[in-house]
Order: structure tokens, then sequence, then C-alpha cells
């Protein structure tokens, strides 16, 4: 008996994996299905000897990450797709600052106030901006309890490695499910000092943590800036995996839950003698542009699965450039997609090809 | 081997609860297991639900369009999902407050049939709450992989202080259940 | 006691951009007066508004955070709960704090959050050139409101301190102008109080300052002064609204 795993939801493995990255300022407003984090935070920051306060807003909850972040701290808020739309303000002002901000994201079917079931509709939303201005922000993808717990450890490192919000686009099957998990401590980075935290002056010049530069030319020199370290983190951070893609007949290409539903389609499509490989995009801002292009430079033909109408696919086809054929298979309003419709789209494309 | 479990009642009778004893205690076998909580609007309209995944290969799928198992604790839960129990799946029913059907019983690929007066017994035991204990030690004798040993050691670590006096009901509730189902 | 101008230590020597007649310099002046005085430009943190006093940051020689429009007090919590030894304060307008961000006022005043606001009323927004704000009295003709405010369709002057006097969990709340020499000195002795208040750990403080805006008023620096006593001071009563020192009311 593993006496170190233990089956929690994916929500709470979350809590507890930012609580043990020394996230000790959590700010949030309740919004279902991450409700079990916000409820968890709850419990466990003051436990740590941190602070928990539900906000009267997701804008609030935000704009209090943006506050305590720029002390210094280790911040994060949580929330589902429409109260994300709320922190796109402050998510905006805080990568304009520079501030380390873990976001988690259980995402909802949308538009409007959809519905509660697990879907992928802010993709767009979380890799495009989202907020105004232009900006990115490092997006992590997990597909079960256990990534989500590692993914969200290691958010704390990459905010703070690379001074910028980092936002853990979950889905509410990710959020929801329990799985065992082992809670093991991300790899850590050398972090540079935070020489820029808003912590009194004694005994030094005054600090402004601000994103409003209005001078000739100031705002522009901020944003070469930001580009740069948006091009660092593109070529160290992009993240993906890769199952049986080598010799498959097809790519399929998916993140979270959708992912989980391909290696299913995969293993049946196996039984009638079709071989499907899969790209899980890991980050999804930095969307793995070279693999998926290197892929199609094989000439192999990509099919695209999302809990969506299809936006990632959009980024595929970026990538692919008309190398090789790219198929969709999505479904818009929540819900996982269904594998035969997955397997008759891979039949197709694969004639096609 | 993966065996795919729904497991449904009315709010209330401790589904959830159940479910994730019965995911716990697999786990702690070092199988794999999967958990999920139905939630939202449906849960609220008096049907409680989760499902169980469990296998000995890691699990990538967690949904279940048939179940290898339903275990079932009040009668609109039977009607609502006898469909996604496969042929010759095993139904674990709540006899005291559910009946079967034809196809069930008697049809091509009829189920392998539990019938566990839970509630009765549980009511028996003065405590109406343990129905979820018994139907859960009717599954472990139907399906092994749960021990009574394990079950115990999950809930004395989950009721503690002025609830601890509750893991001995909880523990003959199993005891009965597996009982029940040998007799 | 030297009775020559000395800029207040932690006052930087940037000239400011405020019109000719803006109350916002004075303002600027007796919080740095204050935490000059007491010591404090080492253990204290502002957050600035979105308004005209978006950059009073750059006349501060201290500290400063920016906050989106109206989430200033939200800002503000962050940073207090982080820090809470440190001397926290927002300040903000009429706009930012009883508009766009009443809500985040209303909470933060709610859970005693324990800092200060400094709340700038000069019945109009300046920023934007001169739109209706909250505070805007009955009539009082504005870019949006060009025949008056029509109290029929744009409702009357919210006036925050007694709002949030029935919030249990205030402290001490007080409504000064800066229109004469003698006002101005009540209202550094209410922010001298506030900061009392906060640093005694007692919870939310607030000093709202009647404030000329005499471009958005279309007067001169002179009568803007003089429309302080005679207009705003009936919309809002000058003095203390609610003081824990004081007890209950």
């Amino acid at each position: 008996m593993s006496s170190s795993r233990i089956l929690t939801s994916g929500n709470e493995a979350a809590g507890e994996a930012a609580a043990r990255a020394g996230c000790r300022l959590y700010f949030g407003y309740p919004i279902t299905p991450q409700n079990e984090l916000t409820a968890y935070m709850a419990k466990r920051m003051p436990e740590v000897g941190g602070v928990f306060i539900q906000a009267e807003s997701e804008l609030a909850a935000i704009s209090m990450c943006y506050g305590a972040a720029a002390t210094g701290g280790r911040v994060m808020t949580s929330s589902s797709s429409p109260g994300i739309s709320l922190k796109m303000e402050g998510i905006s002002y805080a990568a304009g600052a520079e501030l380390p901000v873990v976001i988690i994201n259980v995402m909802r079917g949308g538009p409007g106030l959809g519905n509660i079931e697990p879907a992928q509709g802010d993709y767009f939303q979380a890799t495009k901006g989202g907020g105004h201005g232009d900006y990115r922000l490092i997006v992590l993808a997990p597909w079960g309890p256990q990534e989500f717990a590692d993914m969200t450890g290691e958010a704390f490192e990459l905010a703070d490695f690379y001074r910028i919000p980092v936002m853990v686009l979950a889905d509410g099957l990710v959020g929801q499910m329990m799985e065992p998990v082992v809670f093991r401590d991300p790899p850590r980075r050398e972090l540079p000092p935070k020489d820029w935290a808003l912590t009194g002056a004694e005994g030094r010049a005054a600090r402004r943590v601000v994103s409003f530069y209005i001078g000739a030319g100031v705002l522009a020199e901020h944003c070469r800036k930001l580009r740069a370290k948006y091009d660092r983190i593109e070529s160290c951070e992009t993240r993906w995996a890769e199952t049986d893609v080598t010799g498959a007949d097809l790519a399929l290409v998916a993140y979270g839950t959708s992912a989980r539903v391909c290696m299913e389609a995969a293993r049946l499509a196996r039984q009638e003698g079709m071989k499907l490989g899969l790209i899980r995009p890991q980050t999804l801002w930095p969307f793995p542009k070279a693999v998926v292009r290197r892929r199609a430079e094989e000439g192999m033909p990509m099919l695209v699965v999302e809990m969506s109408q299809g936006q990632m696919v959009e980024d595929v086809r970026l990538a692919v450039e008309g190398r090789a054929p790219v198929g969709f298979v999505g479904r818009g309003g929540g819900g996982a997609p269904a594998i035969a419709e997955i397997l008759a789209a891979a039949r197709a494309l694969r004639k096609k090809a | 081997m993966t065996e795919r479990i729904i497991i449904a009642g009315f709010g209330g009778q401790g589904v959830m609860t159940m479910g994730k004893l019965l995911a716990e205690a697999v786990m702690c076998s070092d199988r794999q297991v999967a958990f999920i909580p139905s939630y939202g609007a449906e849960v609220r309209g008096g049907t409680a639900n989760c499902s169980v995944v469990l296998s000995d290969e890691t699990i990538h799928y967690p949904f279940l369009a048939e179940a290898d198992t339903l275990i079932v604790l009040n009668q609109p839960s039977y009607d609502r999902f006898r469909s996604r129990l496969r042929p010759e799946g095993l139904l674990v029913l709540n006899s005291s407050m559910a009946a079967t059907d034809e196809r069930i019983e008697a049809g091509a690929g009829r189920a392998v049939l539990l019938r566990i007066p839970a509630t009765e017994a549980a009511n028996d035991m003065g405590n109406v709450r343990v129905a979820n204990m018994i139907m859960l030690g009717a599954y472990a004798a139907a399906r092994g992989g749960v021990t009574v040993e394990t079950v115990v050691g999950i809930l004395q670590a989950e009721l503690t202080g002025a609830r601890a006096h509750l893991v001995d009901v909880n523990r003959r509730a199993f005891l009965k259940g597996q009982a029940l189902a040998k007799a | 006691m030297s009775k020559g101008y000395h800029r207040p230590a932690v006052l930087t020597a940037t000239p400011t951009h405020y019109c000719a007649g803006c109350g916002h310099g004075i303002a600027h002046r007796l919080v740095a007066e204050v935490i000059s005085e007491r010591g404090a430009r080492g253990r204290t943190i502002a957050v600035a508004p979105v308004g005209c006093a978006v950059i009073a940051y750059d006349y501060w020689d201290f500290d400063c955070s920016e906050a989106a429009h109206g989430r200033t007090p939200a800002v503000a919590t962050g940073i207090k709960r982080a820090l809470p030894d440190r001397l926290v304060f927002t300040y903000q307008g009429d706009g930012d704090l009883a508009a766009i961000g009443m809500a985040e006022i209303i909470h933060a005043a709610n859970r005693g959050e324990n800092f200060t606001t400094i709340f700038i009323n000069n019945t109009v927004y300046g920023m934007t050139s001169g739109q209706m704000a909250p505070t805007t009295p009955v009539h009082m003709r504005t870019a949006t409101t060009p025949h008056g405010r029509n109290p029929l369709t744009e409702g009357c002057p919210i006036r925050v301190c007694e709002l949030l006097a029935t919030l249990e969990r205030t402290a001490f709340l007080a409504r000064g102008a800066l229109n004469t020499p003698r006002r101005v000195r009540e209202a550094k002795r209410f922010i001298e109080h506030a900061f009392d208040t906060q640093e005694q750990k007692k919870g939310f403080s607030l000093v709202e300052l009647l404030s000329p805006c005499p471009t958005y008023w279309r007067m001169t620096p002179e009568e803007a002064m003089e429309h302080i006593d005679k207009e705003l001071t009936r919309v809002f009563p000058l003095g203390t609204v609610k003081d824990w020192k004081a007890g209950p009311a």
C-alpha cells in the first residue's frame, strides 16, 4: 500500500499543491465547478498561517491578488469561465505590471452563464489575451488531478521565475473527478530576487508596481521588454506529450479531458487496425508549434479534438501551414466529444490523406 | 481488468460517500481508480449518482457509456440507470426501496442480481444511514477486492473525535451486507 | 516653530500636472506631511486610483501601487493582508470610489479592513473631461448632464461617509474640505486620526475631502472655493460622521 497516494479531486489537489508551493494568499469567489478549491483554501490557508478572503466579486478577487502579489507573496485565485471573464480586467493589469499571480480556470460550458458541464471553450480567452492589450499568460493544461496538482505547484515557480501571471486551464471533469494523487515538489528554479516588491521603502528608494506608461515611447519600450520575455518563454517552456505518434496513421491533437477521450479512441481504433497517435499540448501558450510542424512535415494528418466548436485547431493549422490535412471533432456546450465521432472522422481523414 | 460502476440513490443515502469509500479501498490495493461525483442541477433533482472506474492499468477514459456494475439504492435510480447496465452485468439492488423488471431478471443477457434489503437491515441495526455500507459489503462479497479490514482502516482515519464511535456500526453494516449477499 | 514653507520629506519636487486651483495638490501635501511627521515613509504603501490622481505616486516618495479603476480598496486589501504592519492607504476620487468601485469600498469597509482611504470628492469626473459623478449635486451641469443632473433620471448625490457609517466594522469616517486654511488644518487632523486608527488596528478609516475643481465647475479658483461653502457643504455636511474613539453614537 502506497501511503503517499491520496484519493482526491483535482480541485482539492490543486489547492493542496498551491499550499505546498508556498501560496499563502488566496482570494476567490464561489462558482461551480471549482467550489471545492475555494472551500479547501478557506480551510487550508489559516492552517499554514496564510490569508483566505472570499471576495465580493471576481473583479475584487483578482485585484486583491494584484495587491498581495505586489508585496512579493505567492498568490492565487481560482474561478470558472464566467468568473474568469470578470478577472480579465485584473489579469491584464497584472500582465502589464509583471506580477506573478497564479490563476486557475476550471472551465464550464459557455457562452454566457452556459452550464456547469466540463468544457474547453475558454482556449481563445486564455491563450490569445482575453483581457485588453498586448500580453501573454503561460497557460498550463492538466488532464487529471495528478497533473492539476503538479502544474499548480510549478505555476508558482514559473510565475516567479518570469514575473508573469500563469493560468492553469483545467475543465470541470479534471476539477471534479477524484484519482490517486501523490504530492511532489515541483522542479525548483533559482528565482530572481523580488527587488521590485512593495514592502515599505525603509532604507531604499521608493518603488512602484504599475502598468501605466504614459510618457512618449515608454509603453512601446515596456512592450518590447515583454515581447523578449515571451520569446524566452516560448523557447524554454513549451511542453507537450506524445503517445504512439511515430508510425501512426494520423495524430490526434487534444488537451485536458479531450486527450483522455482520445486515448480511449486510440485504443478502440487499434482493434480495427487503425493506428492513432496523440499529441497532447501541456502548455497551450506557448503552444507546441514545433512538434506539430515537425509531424506535419512528415506528412502526418492531424485530427484535433476539443470540447469546443474549434479553438485550438486554429493554432494547429497555423503550425501545420498546409503541410498535412487537419480535421476537427468538437463539441460545444459542455461535455466530452463522442468516441464514435472521433473514430469516424479519423477513418475519413485517413482515407483522404 | 477494468470494471466500470455506477452507484445511484437519492440525496442523503450516502451514495457519494459509498463511491469514494469504494474508490479509496481500491486505491489501497494499489490498483488504479477514478471516481466521478455527479454534480450540479441533476443532483438537486433528487437523484444522486457517481461512477467509479477500477482497473489494473492506467485509466485514461473515466467515463462510462455502459456499466459493468450498477448499485442502486432506490426505484428512480433503478429506472434511470437500468438501461446502462451491460448484459450479464452485476446489479446490486436495495430491495427495500426498489423492484426490478422482466428484462433484468429474465431477459437475454439478464443481470447477475443481488437483492439486498439494505434499508430494512440498516433499520434493524438502529441506524438507517448505514444502508450504503450494507450495499458496499454486498458488492464486495460479489466482486471481491474490498476487505472489511481496508474499509475499517479508511473509516478510522476519517471518523475521529466525536464521530469515532460510528466506525463500529459501519463495520457491522459492511459485514451484514457481505452476509446477505452470500445468503 | 518655523513658519516658512517647507516641502514635506516624502513629497517629491516633481511639479504636479493638476489644473490651477485643483485640490489634489493640497490633499497630496497633507498626506505627505502626516507621513513625514510620523516618520512612516519606510512602512507606508499607497494605492493610487484611476482618475486625475492616477500618477499621485509621482509626487510621493514612498512605495505605491496602482489599481484598476475602482478596485483600489481590493488592491489595498491584498497589500494589507499580506503585510499587516505596514501603513496602507488608498487615494481615490468620487468616480473611482463611489461609481465603479462602490462594491469594493463597501466590502472592504464591511470587512473592517485595517487601511485608510483618502476620498477626494470634487463632484465631477476630471480626467475624462467633466462628466457626472455619483456625488454631482442635483441640477449641476456636466458633460453628461448638459441640462443639469436630473434626480428623476440620474438620482441624487451619494453621501459616502453616511452610507459607510451603517456598516458595523467602520472605525472612523469624517468629511472635511480643502477650501480655507482652517478647513485644511482640520482635514489634516482627520488624516492624522485616520492613520492613528489604522496604526492602533481599529479597522477601516476614511476621510472624505470636498475638493475644488475650477476647470469642470467652470469657475475661477476663488469661485470654486466659495462654491464649496455655499453649495457643497449643504449637500455634504462637514465633520466627523463616525469615530471609534468617541464611543457608540
